[in-house]
């Protein structure tokens, strides 16, 4: 048992008094596809190991605000309410499209959710989602709103030739949350664990980010994960045996499923939800977009834990328990499946031209 | 176009907001207040489903100013399923549209009026996700 297990503080997960669930959901990924060898093909002469197959990549036309837009009409789709009833849009990103004007402004105009409705936009690089969805359980949870609406999505930013150009990707997920007896699926608890780790960061007016190279790994991503992970298994009185599937932020493929095996999962629990070798990191929509997957399978029953990694740094954790409402839901909009489906491979030149990479004036 | 043209028009572009006679019956995109077809008042909101069909398309090679990092790109107009027609970009598509060809409404990046600028957002039509 780890030092992190063994803290005693009550009440530090966080929880609702009265049930609350997801009502809807929806996934988003853009069509571009750029294999992991085009990258190795142009910065190491095709050598060199690649952390994933290949990662999605967004069309000239889209962005954090158009890729919510869809991922959100999705949620709706499956939640079966009125835009309307939606008392909270709140738009997890490191990719916002203006550094002052909201992304969540134009998503709730887009579905027609305005003007009796709050609006924020929410950083905290790649849990920046799953802390907007947190958020979300408390507003529905203490009375203030029937429904609240959180989007994880991200067009994340790689520097030409860095490590992170083979995985920084594009892709996402939103929820609508509200009352737990109309849910698909009920959280049961929720918990954070943050740090001031400085692995990975951008400063104002950067196009690119910095990030500590090794230092990313076990002194930032995995002690946090772990360490969620942990708290809230061990509060609950719940064991990896105790859930169907469970899913991780995924900035690879080794990451996640080192740290599913460290907390004694096996590939079976956390397959469903490990997409980084077909889509690359998503960053904000990451874990997010795992979840996605997995209510797209999910049965009634099914007991479920989501661990995000936001750098700089921290993780939420979030246990929840799909109801007998995930059947009817599932087929009212496109699955994470159909996005992924949905390819068209582009070559690095095209790449550059779609993420802006090319100087034309 | 400026800045309070786009604003008014934000809920037509984002949402396919347009309007119904209550005398006839027939679905007005745009909105214009006077049903085209009985010529009564019709400011009744309707908001359209977003699916439709191509008419016809043509490709465009020589862009307007604005729109010259998209090249090449596709201009359709789309009949709605609901009756209207109008003028859209497709997008998504990796062959050439056929006539014919179903397609629904998705919102995104029309323009970008520089890197100081607002982003232009609205509907431009793909073909089906899931035909």
């Amino acid at each position: 048992m780890s030092s992190e297990e063994k803290r005693d503080k009550p009440g530090r997960l966080l929880k609702t008094d009265k049930p609350v669930g997801i009502t809807g959901y929806g996934a988003y990924l853009p069509r571009y596809r750029l294999p992991a060898s085009e990258v190795s093909r142009i910065w190491t002469g095709g050598m060199g190991g690649k952390p994933i197959r290949e990662k999605t990549v967004p069309g000239l036309d889209e962005d954090v605000v158009t890729m919510s837009i869809e991922a959100a009409r999705n949620a709706l789709s499956r939640a079966q309410i009125a835009p309307t009833d939606i008392r909270a849009v709140w738009v997890g990103s490191e990719s916002h499209p203006y550094a002052v004007k909201p992304t969540s402004t134009i998503v709730a105009e887009a579905i027609g959710a305005v003007p009796d409705v709050q609006a924020a936009d929410w950083e905290f690089a790649c849990k920046a989602g799953s802390e907007a969805l947190q958020a979300t359980i408390g507003f529905v949870g203490s009375g203030m709103a029937s429904y609240a609406l959180s989007i994880g999505m991200d067009t994340a930013q790689g520097r030409p030739g860095d490590a992170l150009e083979y995985t920084a990707a594009a892709g996402g997920a939103a929820f609508i949350v509200g009352d737990g007896a109309s849910s698909l699926a009920v959280f049961e608890a929720t918990y954070s664990y943050v740090t001031d780790t400085p692995d990975f960061w951008r400063r104002a007016h950067e196009v690119y980010p910095s990030h500590g190279d090794r230092f990313t790994g076990e002194p930032a991503y995995f002690r946090h994960v772990m360490a969620a992970a942990q708290v809230i298994m061990s509060d609950l009185g719940a064991e990896a045996g105790d859930f169907d599937h469970v899913t991780f932020h995924q900035p690879n493929v080794k990451f996640p499923s080192r740290v599913a095996k460290m907390l004694g999962f096996s590939e079976e629990q956390y397959k469903t939800g490990l997409l980084a070798d077909r889509v690359g990191n998503v960053y904000a929509g990451s874990s997010l977009l795992g979840l996605s997957a997995i209510l797209d399978e999910a049965r009634p029953g099914d007991r479920i834990l989501v661990v995000s990694y936001g750098s700089g740094a921290g993780s939420d954790a979030l246990v929840m328990r799909v109801t007998d409402i995930i059947a009817e839901r599932q087929n009212l909009a496109p699955k994470t499946s159909h996005y992924i489906a949905r390819r068209t491979e582009i070559d690095y030149a095209t790449y550059t031209r779609y993420r802006g990479k090319l100087l034309t004036k | 176009m400026n800045l309070s043209q786009n604003w008014r028009l934000a809920e037509q572009r984002y949402r396919l907001v347009g309007e119904i006679c209550p005398h006839c019956g027939v679905k007005i995109y745009p909105p214009r207040d006077a049903c085209p077809d009985c010529s009564q008042p019709a400011q009744e909101r309707f908001t359209f489903s977003g699916k439709g069909e191509i008419y016809s398309y043509t490709v465009v090679l020589d862009a307007p100013e604005g729109y010259e990092e998209q090249v090449p790109y596709l201009i359709a107009l789309v009949k709605l399923d609901e009756g209207p027609m109008l003028t859209a970009q497709l997008t998504d598509f990796d062959r050439e549209p056929e006539i014919g060809d179903r397609v629904e409404m998705v919102t995104r990046k029309l323009r970008t009026e520089g890197n100081a600028g607002i982003i232009v957002y609205g509907y431009k039509f793909r073909p089906l996700l899931m035909p």
